[in-house]
């Protein structure tokens, strides 16, 4: 017999998977949110993982999380609070109670909830027991022990069983949510499909946690949530990481210049350097490098030989490239650098986030070294950025450095799936055969950039490196005089850029209270919570900064707008002390957080609130 | 050879003389190599030579051929990038003794190690030339120098030995005053497929005069070393009057016609068989029990890298029906929202 429950219409519902680091959550947070995709749900994802691989089993410190937002109206941000929390132990249910909204669903695997567990996870008492939980809709499902059921005759041993409980979970979302199986069958499918038989037993499972959720009466409501209002057109699900790996693709097949990647792993990048090691079939170099050094170098040497070079890490490994990021600056070379900003300092938090390697990328070289700078501040647009940073370095013969962080990296959202006719061109500063007029360093009057000249190319033999060159010759010179002429050009050739980058946007009106400034991947949160203050009436506008060096030329014009500015950083205040210095004349305040974690909205408006001088909620 | 070209000396000389010391040993190498590159065949356009930092990594600035100068010990990850985008071109390494054996080390072992196909010319002057006197990793033992004026502590790195440890497969050895030698060997590095290492003992007349005398000096020269060919019987000595035979598991010094032993006794150099251990025994062969070992001592066949990877790349062109980015885009989960604004 079906029971019938109400059936509540949301605009959005944030979701939440909590165990241990072993049990999946992940690739259950990442089904839930490819589902929600396909069904053309709009969303924001967060995963949130421990650094160890496997860390002890059932702590609070080895707490693996997966929050999605999804949602029929836009969404930006993962959200601060979950609606539906599924903890998978005592201990992932203590870890996030702070972070489930007053009466939420909450969907514990009662199969684990023993007192060897919560000893583990320091509980003096049941929580289940002890009315903590009364204001909540807690499902007690016995997850472990019916999955074990399922999948008793299939032939797995208790490990790989195991591991086939988040499709119970699954399951229970799906009928939780009213969505068609199928679209999760055909994922399974998908993801097992050189392990036959374990799609087979994930399937089954998944079925299992299904009817589970439809016959047991624990569950009051489900939730339907409309197709987000999209343009009309083809999306998929979008990580960053994945994001900077394909418009890196983009910008080599638009500038015909094969694309060379030298990379070394490193959390949270590495997942750049796996994308684009299975792009052969098109072409891409990815080269494992042996270290960071060689990574950049490797890719320098490439660039010198025709490619689209490119180098990809974390803050460490920028710290490593430094020199090598010199080498690109003073041999005029395309180089992109693609730094996926995580904890620090040393190896600090590596799997969290942060902002803290602003700093590094604008002034972290010896001497005058300046490169283009820029920011990506959404899962999809390290798309874009990734495609621009690439442009600029190519037309205008630069290393340029894109800072992502370890929330964009793995957070993902609706991608609007483009065409690469609608792409942007790039123009390639190359020189033709036997140009007898070819130096060296001879250079475009518009953009100073020097011309690009290749290795296999007849009649233009010439010797860049390390050590400073004549103007236009290219020839070595330790002329006091030249070498002040040359370290003027190259920081000119960069504020040059300023004229081939777009204006600085601004988010609400262009005057008012209070102009909220971020850059970089805290703009989901920022957004959301100016909008939300718009909403409420106050006077509060947003400038999202992904161009830091050379800053868009309309900032001044729009600083000056504002009675109040304040800059919110994941850092102790890096842009701003960058803002005091290059636009003194304006007064900054700050708002900085340093834990590892993304703002909240309402830590966010808080803040703005105490600015603008309004009593806080 | 598809793009041979006919070159000459004088294609590859610059209109300003070099700027090592007068009398330093780079000029005959850089001269040796302005004479072995046309006999290569190799187009003038599709040689490149990258360097890292140190005196004999100036040697870009002073050959006429596209050049890169790059970072202290870098320069083999320059070298490998430029080879990887494009496997055409003839790709050469200058580089020394500290740029190689220590800031570089890392570098140096993982090029031999992929095998791509990149000719390394080590100058091996035993000490830091460019920043004036230190010692090196090649330093003899208990040399002084500038930064160890007590004598240096460390056992020197053997190159040769370092090559063979990092599954090297060409190693060579010169001496910077036989121009006919290097001119010779730099050719066979140049037509070795995959990275070839040629260890050039060099003189720096400044920081380290005469480290190499005991085999530069024409009295003790053919004493001192041995000049190895494959296929070839392992003879030296003014008239070839001695050789090396194995006697258990070691080498040995034999004069011919002396306790019966005749040329027949004389061990053959075989450079390409990989399985050939006395390539080790004859990269460690030290004075005064042994003479130096020079020539190529060990060239051995095996698939280099770009090779390798650009099959795979073929490969995957061939099965993958993505052909291009778009196709990329569109491929695995993707779907279609049609527009339902305000449904
Ligand atoms: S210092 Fe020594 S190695 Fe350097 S150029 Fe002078 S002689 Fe040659």
């Amino acid at each position: 017999m079906k029971k019938r429950v109400k059936v509540i219409e949301r605009d959005d519902v944030v979701v939440k998977f909590a165990g241990d680091s072993g049990d999946g959550i992940q690739l259950t947070g990442a089904q839930f949110s490819d589902t929600s995709a396909f069904i053309g749900n709009d969303l924001a994802t967060f995963p949130d993982y421990p650094a160890e691989i496997r860390a002890p089993q059932g702590t609070v410190e080895g707490v693996s999380g997966f929050q999605v937002h999804i949602g029929h109206k836009e969404i930006q941000s993962p959200g601060d609070q979950a609606d539906v929390l599924v903890a998978m132990n005592p201990a992932a249910l203590k870890a996030n109670m702070k972070w489930v909204k007053p009466g939420a669903t909450i969907i514990v695997d009662i199969s684990n909830f023993d007192s060897r567990h919560y000893k583990r996870a320091e509980y003096v008492e049941d929580p289940l027991g002890d009315g903590s939980l009364d204001d909540y809709n807690v499902v007690r499902a016995p997850i472990t022990e019916m999955t074990r059921d399922v999948v008793k005759h299939k032939g797995l041993d208790l490990k790989t069983a195991d591991k086939t409980r988040n499709q119970f979970v699954a399951g229970i979302l799906f009928w939780l949510f009213n969505r068609d199986l199928k679209i999760g069958e055909n994922f399974l499918r998908d993801r097992f499909r050189n392990k036959p038989k374990l799609i087979d037993a994930n399937i089954d499972v998944l079925r299992a946690g299904y009817n589970y959720a439809e016959t047991v009466e624990a569950i009051e409501a489900t939730y339907r949530v409309k197709p987000a209002e999209k343009g009309a057109g083809y999306y998929r699900n979008m990580n960053g990481n994945t994001a900077i790996a394909w418009g890196l693709l983009a910008a080599a097949e638009k500038s015909r210049c094969k694309l060379y990647l030298g990379s070394y792993p490193i959390t949270p990048a590495s997942e750049i350097l796996q994308e684009l090691v299975k792009t052969k079939n098109i072409g891409t170099i990815a080269f494992q490098a042996e270290d960071e050094i060689a990574g950049v170098c490797s890719a320098i040497g490439a660039s010198f030989a025709g490619c689209l070079g490119v180098t990809t890490t974390s803050g460490p490994g920028l710290s490593l490239k430094s020199e090598g990021i010199g080498l690109g600056v003073i041999t005029e070379l395309p180089l992109v650098v693609v730094d996926v900003q995580r904890g620090g300092p040393s190896t600090g938090l590596p799997t969290k986030t942060e902002q803290s390697d602003l700093l590094q990328a604008l002034y972290g070289r010896h001497g005058e070294s300046p490169c283009i700078v820029l920011a990506s501040s959404t899962p999809a647009n390290c798309f874009d950025f990734a495609y621009e940073a690439a442009r600029l370095a190519i037309e205008h013969m630069t290393p340029v450095i894109l800072l992502s962080d370890g929330y964009l990296a793995n957070g993902s959202e609706l991608w609007h799936i483009p065409k690469m006719s609608d792409l942007p061109e790039i123009k390639v500063p190359r020189v033709l055969d036997n140009d007898p007029s070819y130096k060296p360093y001879n250079r475009d009057p518009e953009t100073l950039a020097r011309y690009w000249a290749v290795p296999g190319q007849e009649g233009l033999r010439h010797q860049i490196g390390g050590l400073e060159k004549a103007d236009v010759t290219g020839e070595i010179s330790y002329d006091p005089f030249n070498h002040e002429i040359m370290t003027l050009i190259r920081r000119e050739k960069i504020d040059k850029v300023v004229y081939y980058i777009p204006k600085q946007q601004v988010i609400g009106n262009p005057e008012g209270d209070l102009l909220v400034i971020g850059w970089g991947g805290t703009f989901g949160t920022l957004y959301t919570a100016v909008k939300e203050m718009q909403e409420e009436g106050h006077s509060i506008s947003l400038a999202q900064f992904n161009y830091i060096d050379p800053l868009p030329y309309n900032v001044p014009d729009i600083f000056g707008r504002f009675k109040n500015i304040v800059v919110c950083e994941l850092n102790l205040g890096q842009f701003a002390s960058c803002l005091r210095s290059k636009l003194p004349q304006f007064h900054y305040l700050q708002f900085n957080k340093i834990q590892g974690l993304p703002f909240l909205i309402s830590e966010l408006k808080n803040k703005f609130r105490e600015i603008l001088g309004l009593p806080q909620n | 050879m598809e793009n041979y070209e006919k070159t000459t000396v004088k294609d590859f000389k610059m209109d300003q003389a070099a700027r090592w010391c007068p009398g330093c040993g780079g000029h005959a190498v850089l001269a040796a190599v302005q004479k072995a590159l046309p006999e290569t065949g190799i187009k003038k356009e599709n040689i490149v030579f990258v360097s890292g930092i140190g005196c004999s990594s100036r040697f870009p600035y002073y050959i006429n051929t596209y050049g890169f100068h790059g970072l202290h010990g870098r320069g083999a990850a320059i070298a490998t990038g430029i080879k990887l985008a494009n496997p055409g071109l003839s790709v050469w390494l200058a580089t020394g003794d500290g740029d190689s054996m220590a800031i570089g080390g890392n570098h140096f072992i993982h090029l031999l190690r992929r095998n791509l196909d990149i000719n390394i010319l080590l100058f091996n002057n035993k000490i830091y030339g460019l920043t004036k006197g230190q010692f090196s990793p090649t330093t003899p033992k208990g040399s002084i120098t500038k930064t160890s004026p007590n004598g240096t502590i460390a056992s020197p790195f053997l190159p040769g030995e370092l090559a063979m440890g990092a599954q090297g497969n060409f190693f060579a050895r010169v001496v910077d005053n036989d121009l006919e030698m290097m001119q010779k060997v730099f050719i066979a590095a140049a037509s070795h497929k995959g990275t070839s290492l040629v260890e050039i003992l060099q003189n720096c007349v400044i920081f380290n005069d005469a480290v190499h005398a005991e085999i530069t000096s024409k009295e003790l020269r053919d004493d001192n070393t041995i000049f190895l060919e494959h296929g070839k019987p392992m003879l030296f000595g003014r008239n070839k009057e001695k050789g090396l035979i194995r006697e258990d598991s070691r080498m040995k010094v034999v004069q011919i016609g002396q306790n019966g032993i005749t040329r027949k006794d004389i061990l053959i150099h075989n450079a390409i068989d990989r399985e050939d251990t006395r390539h080790y025994m004859l990269v460690r062969m030290m004075l005064p029990e042994y003479p130096i070992a020079m020539g190529v001592i060990r060239s051995c066949e095996a698939s280099t890298y770009e090779d390798t990877y650009y099959g795979q790349i073929q490969v995957s062109r061939d099965k993958s029906t993505i052909k291009n980015v778009d196709d990329l885009f569109m491929s695995g989960n993707i779907f279609k929202l049609e527009n339902h604004n305000g449904d």
